[in-house]
């Protein structure tokens, strides 16, 4: 970032190329009409100046075939940017199975970021280099937005919700993170830097950072703490269901209806329990509304994918197994 | 009668016929500004009861239905009365025309009454949304509390603007009283009477939607 | 020809005299001049935010105020700018002044309502003003919960009231125009023979009577939220703050259109009058304005693609937002025709014309780079989108006011500004303009983000650009305010008709008296009939 004058942004993710191909496309067809339009402008009222007071022009009226033209063409050029811009769209929205997740909850006005591993970071993201990484995310307060111009995304954060969004670096290097949703006083100073590192620096900085356990293991020590283990065992004698390998099946619910054990199911169940009741089981579960927090939340959701075998979820369950996997040897 | 013709037509008009046809598409125009006004709360209920389907009709099913139905058929016989005032105004009819105005507020006031009576009812029962609102045998407060919000929020815009109603209906009663009315011009009671009916026809939604969630599951 | 010297004349301006005159009249053409009046100061104290916002912003550091007062400035200049300025603006001046007279009508319909109106402006401004004044609001025009409902510290509710009163002026003027077109026509006055100025203000009427009480509910309920906390928008509570932007944004998106549409409307006419040629294809122009209207209301989710909507709902806006690009388009394409083989004028409103076309040219076409998705989630909430807006906003439906002044001043008032510093003041406000805004364009596809007080240092010399154009652009404004109110003193004496234009505005007296016409006319030809016009010159 010297002090030349950028114009550009640096093109750092699987998906930046493409959105500025598609950008470059509504360029040439902005300066193509806006040139025709000045040069039609211009040549005609210079052709067709007033030369006298008293000059009266032919009485042109229109013309419908004209007019059906320069209709149908922009029609055309336009549903062709819709389908361009909408194909980008859906693969920014559609996170690859085996991207890693990550968690990050805005609050006014910081960015706090999660690996599973456990590595917590603050304004920052290091991530390496050719992996699909998947955010995971949600507000403590107000709307904020993760906007990384390089990779040329951006998602809100909301309040009580999750939203998700994904890339894939393909250049190593730093990178801005921006808050891009008004959220009061230090807006403008929630932002960050994305480190994006060859593989083995990525290893070397996880490994060398404070241990402070998984996001599983840090689940696993607050399901103890919050005394969930005495209702969800992992045999079948409980009051409630089993958590071992629910996250990304499909449970059946009282009342009929199933629903897909994904992390707002897991949210939604410990905040607010009556809102879906498991089929076959009373409705005894207490809220936990207000003791837990919403990292906490996270670590919850990390430790039940982490029971038991991991089915075939179609919804983009991360390995966190796998993950360690590679942490101990190389790829 | 007094010729009321020329009295009324105003400076920018040509004539009577222009002058009562637009004040007419004017209040009709008007109600669709207000249709699109109590559409955003219609809106933000249909979106948070299709969300809460349940809750919504635990909470509606405290509200009295009987009430409410009571409630409805004193707004209907008020809107009969009012359209009963319109015809006589057509028909110079002056006394019946201020006596049916008369009892149109009337029925209004009942309406009013009664839900003033029924929202002292929530009060007391610590279903109004704030700090000490309970529903009972609730597990889901917030939700429950959502239900309530949008019933004060429509109940009461719908109150609000039956009490401008009623104010209207003062005002035309005390000139038809004044003999300002006739055959020739009765345009006042016409707009006066589609502004009536509307705020009728906004009841007549929002019973259902508010009262009678889910009642026929209950005994 | 010139009827009797204005001053032995009598006329709408010195029918009667004192400030009861003006504060009560029924008169739409002092009604007119009211709101010029009032928008004028809203104008300018929407500047004064701009200014400072651009004079902070010449530096990365956040140097001149804090952020706090940053946030409150961006969204009381949003506010002011918007809600009290732009949507009134053409309508209730030239909307007012004009539509009646147009139509061979002596007033609209209902003229106590109009005078309502005009006083609903003013006092939904001043509680706006009592809210800057007492401490600011610092929400952003948009008013996002949950930050304005619950987070923010600053006067939320007295704005909010104030915009809604505001928003009842609207509605109410809306009401008036619609009502007047369909019944206040004059003999032979058919639809299609209307000047395209009213049938573009018809089309902006029914998006402020069918749009604006949606603002006004979801201002209510943001107030309510407020002060009684009970959690309609609070995710705690089940509320869901991305309602709010649902309900805010069915408004707020047919607002531009409310914005843009009767500039729209003044450039029909500033083209047609200074080419001397009716409008070409004047059926697909009025259908057009309608159309704009129609599909405006179809496609507010284009501001919402990273809101958490859901996918599907992303792909139905974005296909719906370039449909509604095309009337837009077709209209440009046929004021552009409306020039071939015509009579074309210089004057002052006519170079105004030709900042609108290019200016809104560009600026709509960069609303297809935000109306595709794959593209918006990359320039959202960037300076991309404020470039887009103010190439639309200020390139478009200011210029168009501002042509449409010239070119009405001689009517309005009688007199005529001076051409040679008005032709000045056009050239520098379009340099000024695109100096201003089209750094921003850079700037927010390299990621610059809105509403930022402090921003990264490679991004200054594109902010110093837009700041040193921005005190152009403000210059650009300052004269006409000069040269205007110099020429109702010091102006020459206008004629009835200065610019051999058609339209019924044009066959009555400059300024008209207070009826209007002094008999109602009766129209026999189609509209922009030039040759009927130099027809009734040579015979009268």
């Amino acid at each position: 970032m010297g002090s030349r004058l950028p114009l550009w942004p640096e093109q750092a993710s699987t998906i930046s190329a493409q959105v500025d191909h598609l950008y470059i496309f509504l360029l040439c067809i902005t300066a193509f009409f806006t040139v025709l339009i000045f040069s039609a402008i211009f040549y005609f009222a210079i052709r067709y100046r007033r030369r006298s007071e008293a000059e009266l022009p032919p009485p042109i009226t229109g013309g419908t075939a004209l007019e059906i033209t320069w209709s149908v063409i922009p029609l055309g050029i336009t549903m062709v940017m819709f389908v361009w811009g909408a194909k980008l769209y859906v693969e920014i929205n559609r996170p690859p199975s085996d991207a890693v997740e990550i968690f990050v909850v805005g609050k006014q006005w910081m960015w706090k970021l999660q690996h599973p591993e456990g590595q917590r970071e603050i304004n920052e993201l290091h991530i390496p280099l050719g992996r699909a990484v998947k955010l995971t995310m949600t507000s403590e307060d107000v709307i904020h937005s993760f906007y990384v111009p390089a990779f040329r995304t951006k998602q809100d954060a909301l309040p009580g919700r999750y939203t998700t969004t994904w890339f894939k670096p393909t250049q190593v290097g730093k990178y801005h993170l921006f808050c891009a949703e008004y959220c009061g006083t230090k807006h403008s100073g929630m932002i960050g830097l994305i480190y994006v590192m060859q593989p083995e620096e990525y290893q070397a900085w996880l490994s060398g950072g404070t241990g402070e356990g998984s996001l599983a293991a840090n689940g696993q020590k607050l399901f103890q703490e919050l005394a969930c283990s005495n209702c969800h065992r992992m045999d079948t004698q409980g009051r409630c269901p089993s958590l071992a390998g629910v996250f990304g099946s499909k449970v059946e619910l009282a009342g009929g209806g199933t629903v897909t054990a994904d992390a707002a199911y897991i949210r939604e169940s410990i905040l607010d329990p009556s809102a879906k009741i498991v089929k076959g089981f009373e409705p005894v579960m207490p809220t936990f509304q207000g003791l837990v927090t919403e990292e906490g939340l996270l670590q919850l959701i990390e430790y039940i994918k982490s029971l038991g075998p991991k089915p075939g979820a179609p919804l983009g369950a991360p390995r966190t197994t796998s993950m360690a996997a590679t942490e101990s040897g190389k790829r | 009668m007094v010729n009321t013709e020329t009295l009324a037509v105003r400076e920018q008009f040509e004539s009577a016929a222009q002058q009562k046809e637009a004040s007419t598409l004017g209040m009709w125009i008007f109600l669709v500004t207000e249709i699109m006004f109590f559409g955003g709360l219609f809106t933000a209920y249909t979106v948070y009861r299709s969300f809460f389907a349940d809750v919504f009709a635990a909470a509606s099913n405290t509200l009295s239905a009987t009430i409410g139905g009571v409630n409805t058929a004193v707004l209907i016989c008020s809107s009969f009365t009012m359209a009963l005032a319109v015809r006589a105004s057509q028909l110079g009819q002056r006394r019946a025309l201020v006596w049916l105005l008369i009892a149109t507020m009337f029925f209004g006031s009942i309406f009013l009454g009664v839900k003033a009576y029924e929202w002292n009812e929530k009060f007391e029962e610590h279903h109004v949304p704030g700090p000490s609102f309970h529903l009972e045998g609730e597990r889901n407060q917030g939700q429950a509390q959502l239900f309530f919000s949008l019933y004060f929020a429509m109940t009461g815009l719908h109150a609000a603007h039956m009490v401008v109603g009623l104010a209207l209906l003062a005002v035309m009663a005390y000139r038809a009283q004044v003999g300002r009315f006739g055959p020739d011009y009765y345009t006042p009671i016409d707009v006066t009477g589609l502004y009536w009916h509307f705020v009728d026809i906004i009841w007549i939604f929002l019973f259902p939607l508010l009262y009678l969630i889910g009642r026929h599951h209950t005994a | 020809m010139i009827t009797a010297a204005a001053e032995e004349r009598v006329h709408y301006l010195n029918e009667n005299y004192g400030i009861k005159s003006w504060l009560l009249t029924k008169d739409h053409k002092r009604i007119g001049l009211l709101y010029l009046a009032t928008i004028t100061l809203f104008f300018a104290i929407g500047g004064i935010f701009a200014t400072l916002i651009r004079l902070e912003l010449l530096t990365p550091m956040g140097d001149l105020v804090s952020s706090e007062t940053y946030n409150k400035l961006f969204t009381m200049h949003g506010i002011t700018m918007i809600f009290f300025f732009l949507v009134p603006s053409i309508p209730a001046t030239l909307g007012n002044f004009f539509l009646p007279i147009m139509i061979g009508a002596k007033d609209l319909a209902f003229p106590k309502l109009n005078l309502l109106s005009w006083y609903l402006l003013v006092i939904g401004g001043i509680f706006a003003l009592y809210a800057m004044l007492a401490g600011g609001v610092d929400t952003g025009w948009t008013f996002y919960v949950p930050y304005s409902s619950t987070f923010s510290n600053t006067y939320v509710v007295a704005t909010a009231i104030g915009i809604f009163i505001a928003g009842f002026s609207s509605i109410l003027t809306g009401l008036n125009f619609i009502v007047t077109v369909h019944q206040m026509r004059a003999p032979g006055m058919t639809w299609f023979r209307l000047p395209l100025f009213v049938w573009s203000h018809y089309a902006t009427a029914l998006i402020m009577v069918l749009g604006t009480p949606v603002l006004a509910i979801s201002l209510v309920l943001v107030a309510v939220e407020r002060l009684l906390h009970i959690g309609i928008f609070d995710p705690a509570l089940g509320g869901d703050p991305v309602l709010f932007q649902h309900l805010f944004w069915f408004y707020s998106h047919p607002a531009v259109y409310i914005m843009v549409l009767p500039g729209m409307g003044v450039i029909s006419e500033l083209v047609s009058t200074f080419s001397r040629k009716q409008v070409f294809g004047y059926r697909f122009v009025a259908f057009a304005s309608v159309a704009i209207a129609i599909l405006g209301f179809l496609v507010w989710g284009h501001h919402m693609f990273v809101s958490g909507q859901s996918t599907y709902a992303g792909l139905v806006f974005s296909f719906l937002s370039f449909f509604v690009a095309i009337p837009s388009a077709v209209k440009v394409f046929n004021w552009t025709a409306t020039l071939y083989k015509g009579s074309v004028s210089y004057a002052t409103p006519m170079l105004y014309a030709f900042g609108f076309i290019g200016l809104f040219t560009m600026g709509g076409l960069t609303g297809l780079f935000v109306a595709s998705l794959g593209v918006d989630v990359h320039v959202h909430d960037t300076y991309f989108v404020v470039a887009h807006f103010h190439y639309i906003m200020v390139g478009g439906t200011l210029m168009a006011y501002l042509g449409g002044l010239h070119y009405w001043w001689p009517k309005m008032t009688g007199r005529m500004y001076p051409e040679g510093w008005a032709k000045l003041s056009a050239l520098v406000v379009f340099l000024g303009f695109n100096l201003t805004f089209f750094p921003q364009f850079v700037l927010g596809y390299l990621g610059m983000p809105r509403r930022y007080h402090v921003y990264p240092d490679e991004f200054q010399a594109l902010h110093v650009l837009s700041t040193a154009g921005a005190s152009v652009l403000a210059a650009g404004y300052i004269m006409p305010l000069i040269y205007f109110i110099w020429s109702l003193r010091y102006g020459p004496i206008a004629e009835d008709n200065p610019w051999g234009a058609t339209g019924l505005e044009w066959k009555t007296a400059s300024p008209p008296p207070t009826h209007n016409f002094e008999e109602t006319p009766v129209v026999r030809h189609e509209a922009y009939d030039y040759a009927a016009l130099a027809e009734e010159a040579r015979v009268g």
